[in-house]
């Protein structure tokens, strides 16, 4: 059996040094927003507030500087990212392109997108989206069948991708298709590419979830041409750059602190001198949470060692959205209050979004039964 | 150190801890043997300093060793002799040689410590004292006005009257009578052998559910029906996907709790660990022995001897729904917007 490496970490002097720089920004960019607002930091859209995290240098941290990085620690840039989402702040807008999708230019890509990108991406004015679920592959995602074909100067794309966050507001998107049609062997023959979603022969149809809101996008492609220098990594090596891809959606602290407002408006709620159930309930929600930060640090203490942590941050994703869920859960068994919209309490519409949310939080960026399928494969089960 | 400790005491209690030696523990026989060698090892002060004779260690070797007893259900107060050593040197008393524990182990019972020239005298009685029949000494703890005495009194000055908690490990009630006792005042917290109570019992859970993953995973991949291996269907990999879970979450609210134990006060991580660690003992002791099935049940098997110390030790020094209330009352105390801080201040 392998055993987990869940070792103690302590965050370096330099990275509590910068949290309080990053509370004194928040402090002014963030009050004034109630419970619901921060409960819907990372999919909430403004450009603005990315290029403000831009000019301070917070996005592209770790990257080099002549690709407009800064060159810090990957804890100094979870010191950002878990004061950034404690605090609700909006920062959608560069999410993605910050954890993914410039760390794979930066590992895979060529000089020339390296230089057109990554600085562009650092001082927060490029969003990307990603390309990979499709109507018939989900949770399978090596089954996908949107085929790239080469042609004179690159490649003539058709098929369709879905659940494509953001991908209408976004300036560019990095899709898995399919380059070379493999027998009985899935993996192969997959390639990654830079799309400008402007590109003709793209449609971007709204896909509104269960709230009304659209942030989900089917992308379709009929013919689209794609440049041969937009191409990322070599030509069927793009299971391998997904793979990689994923650890870092996995591994940070999203993946237990969507609650957080809600969790936080509730103890506010509560008396100075809450009763017997209240006191259990917030107690053990805090609990679990405390615990889940000391796992997730301990992630990033892996990172910042070089060592791949993908076991160690499936177990974070399970644990901190099985926690992230119960929230709204707890909240709702111990206060009885009816979940809203747009009306009531501040309380009652974070208890709301946060309700209708919820599920999706053990969907994205791999469903719970995968996560325990890979933890289960680390355990030597299969 | 700790990592370098951790693979000493592991290889002496994967040596020695045998089924054999739980099984005539749980009859009343005491491992001589075995004490002599942990004791000889030095691992059982690692929090008393050098200069009395100790490790002059840290609290994350503490954790090391008590982890692994733990681990290996190892029938002797191990923890508690680290606890009682530690308290006795912080009142700059000496550490006798010998099996230690703690009384009383209650918040709500109280014993008196009374000075008599040099000398104290200690009265009253403290139930459910773990190990209390075999302790050499017993180290007791005493609120006063000057402080919190701790206090050290033979274990031969007692009326014993034996009982056992559910994985019959002794838990006995001990009476003293102007029993003659050492004993000097601290700063120490009154509470403080209730609170690093449930420090050692965290630690010695999140060792307990390293066991239970071990051994659940090794059966589940031993265990063939329906001419597979029961770990190849995906319904015993999600459970055991969740086990895993639940000990690494609670392997890491145990260590984080002795790393702020080695820094200062350590109340709020406590409750953290003991209600973190407690819910996940109960959850992985159901899940360790559904995997098992019935074989499980016997006590034949050896599943038992971590399951029961698990719905024993989550009881004791405060259950989870008890340090739970503590902790969010303590969080709604100190109002909803200190709550982040607080834990990044951790």
């Amino acid at each position: 059996m392998a055993t987990f490496r869940f070792a103690l970490n302590e965050l370096p002097p330099e990275a509590e040094g910068l949290r309080a720089e990053v509370r004194e920004f928040l402090r002014r960019e963030v009050s004034g927003h109630g419970a619901k607002g921060r409960s819907d930091s990372w999919s909430r859209w403004d450009p603005e507030f990315s290029r403000k995290m831009g000019a301070r240098g917070w996005i592209g941290m770790t990257w080099p500087k002549q690709y407009g990085g800064h060159e810090k620690s990957a804890l100094e840039r979870y010191v950002v990212l878990e004061e950034m989402l404690s605090a609700g702040a909006p920062v959608s807008f560069h999410w993605i392109a910050d954890r993914q999708s410039g760390p794979l230019l930066l590992r895979f890509g060529t000089e020339v997108q390296r230089q057109r990108f990554l600085p562009a991406i650092a001082r927060g004015e490029l969003a990307f989206a990603i390309g990979m679920s499709e109507p018939d592959s989900g949770s399978d995602l090596a089954s996908i069948r949107t085929r790239a074909e080469k042609v004179d100067g690159g490649y003539r794309v058709n098929g369709t991708k879905v659940w494509t966050s953001n991908a209408h507001r976004s300036q560019f998107l990095i899709a898995l298709f399919r380059t070379r049609v493999v027998p009985d062997k899935k993996h192969e023959g997959l390639s990654q590419f830079l799309v400008d979603t402007k590109t003709p022969g793209i449609t971007i149809n709204p896909i509104i979830d269960l709230t009304g809101e659209h942030h989900f996008n089917e992308v379709v492609f009929q013919d689209a041409f794609v440049p041969e220098d937009m191409r990322v990594g070599e030509e069927g090596n793009g299971w391998r750059q997904v793979s990689t891809e994923l650890a870092y959606e996995r591994s940070g602290p999203e993946r237990y602190l969507s609650s957080f407002a809600l969790l936080r408006a509730a103890i506010a709620d509560a008396s100075k001198e809450p009763g017997e159930r209240a006191a259990v309930t917030i107690g053990h929600l805090v609990a679990e949470m405390a615990t889940l930060r000391q796992m997730s640090l301990s992630v990033a203490g892996m990172l910042q060692a070089g060592e791949n942590p993908n076991l160690e941050a499936a177990v974070v994703k399970d644990v901190g959205t099985t926690f992230e869920q119960e929230v709204p859960e707890a909240l709702h068994a111990l206060l009885g209050l009816e979940p809203r919209i747009d009306t009531g309490s501040d309380l009652g519409q974070a208890l709301g979004f946060v309700m209708q949310k919820a599920p999706s939080f053990s969907l994205r960026g791999g469903t719970r039964e995968i996560l325990r399928g890979i933890i289960a494969r680390g355990l030597g089960l299969r | 150190m700790s990592t370098l400790l951790g693979d000493v005491v592991t290889r002496l209690f994967t040596d020695r801890v045998s089924k054999e030696l739980i099984e005539s523990a749980e009859k009343g026989a005491w491992p001589a043997a075995l004490w002599r060698e942990i004791e000889e090892g030095g691992l059982t002060m690692p929090l008393v300093p050098e200069a009395r004779g100790g490790a002059g260690g840290t609290w994350l070797d503490a954790y090391a060793v008590i982890h692994a007893a733990g681990r290996h259900a190892v029938p002797l107060p191990v923890a508690e002799t680290i606890l009682a050593g530690w308290l006795l040197s912080r009142a700059g008393l000496d550490v006798p040689e010998g099996p230690l524990t703690i009384a009383p182990v209650h918040l709500d019972e109280r014993v008196r410590l009374t000075p008599v020239g040099s000398r104290w005298r200690l009265d009253g009685t403290a139930t459910r004292v773990p190990w209390g029949r075999d302790a050499g000494h017993v180290v007791v703890v005493a609120p006063s006005d000057a402080g919190t005495v701790i206090g050290l009194v033979a274990g031969n000055g007692a009326t014993v009257i034996t009982d056992r908690n559910l994985a019959l490990e002794p838990r006995d009630t001990l009476t003293w009578s102007d029993a003659e006792a050492v004993a000097a005042a601290t700063d120490l917290p009154a509470d403080v052998a209730w609170r690093y109570g449930a420090l050692v019992r965290a630690a010695q859970m999140a060792g307990g559910l390293e066991s239970l993953l071990a051994q659940s995973v090794r059966y589940a991949t031993e265990r063939k029906q329906f001419g597979k291996a029961i770990g190849s269907f995906q319904v015993i990999q999600q459970n055991l996907a969740l086990l895993a879970g639940h000990t690494a979450a609670a392997g890491m609210a145990a260590a984080h709790a002795f790393r702020c134990a080695e820094r200062g006060d350590a109340w709020f991580d406590i409750a953290v660990a003991k209600t973190r660690v407690g819910e996940a003992a109960g959850l992985g002791a159901g899940i360790a022995h559904q995997t098992h099935g019935a074989i499980g049940f016997t006590y034949e098997h050896s599943l038992h001897f971590t399951t029961r110390r698990l719905w024993s030790w989550r009881a004791e020094f405060g259950g989870e729904g008890w340090w739970a209330a503590e902790l969010g009352r303590s969080v709604a105390r100190d109002g909803a917007e200190a709550l982040w801080p607080k834990l990044t201040a951790r």
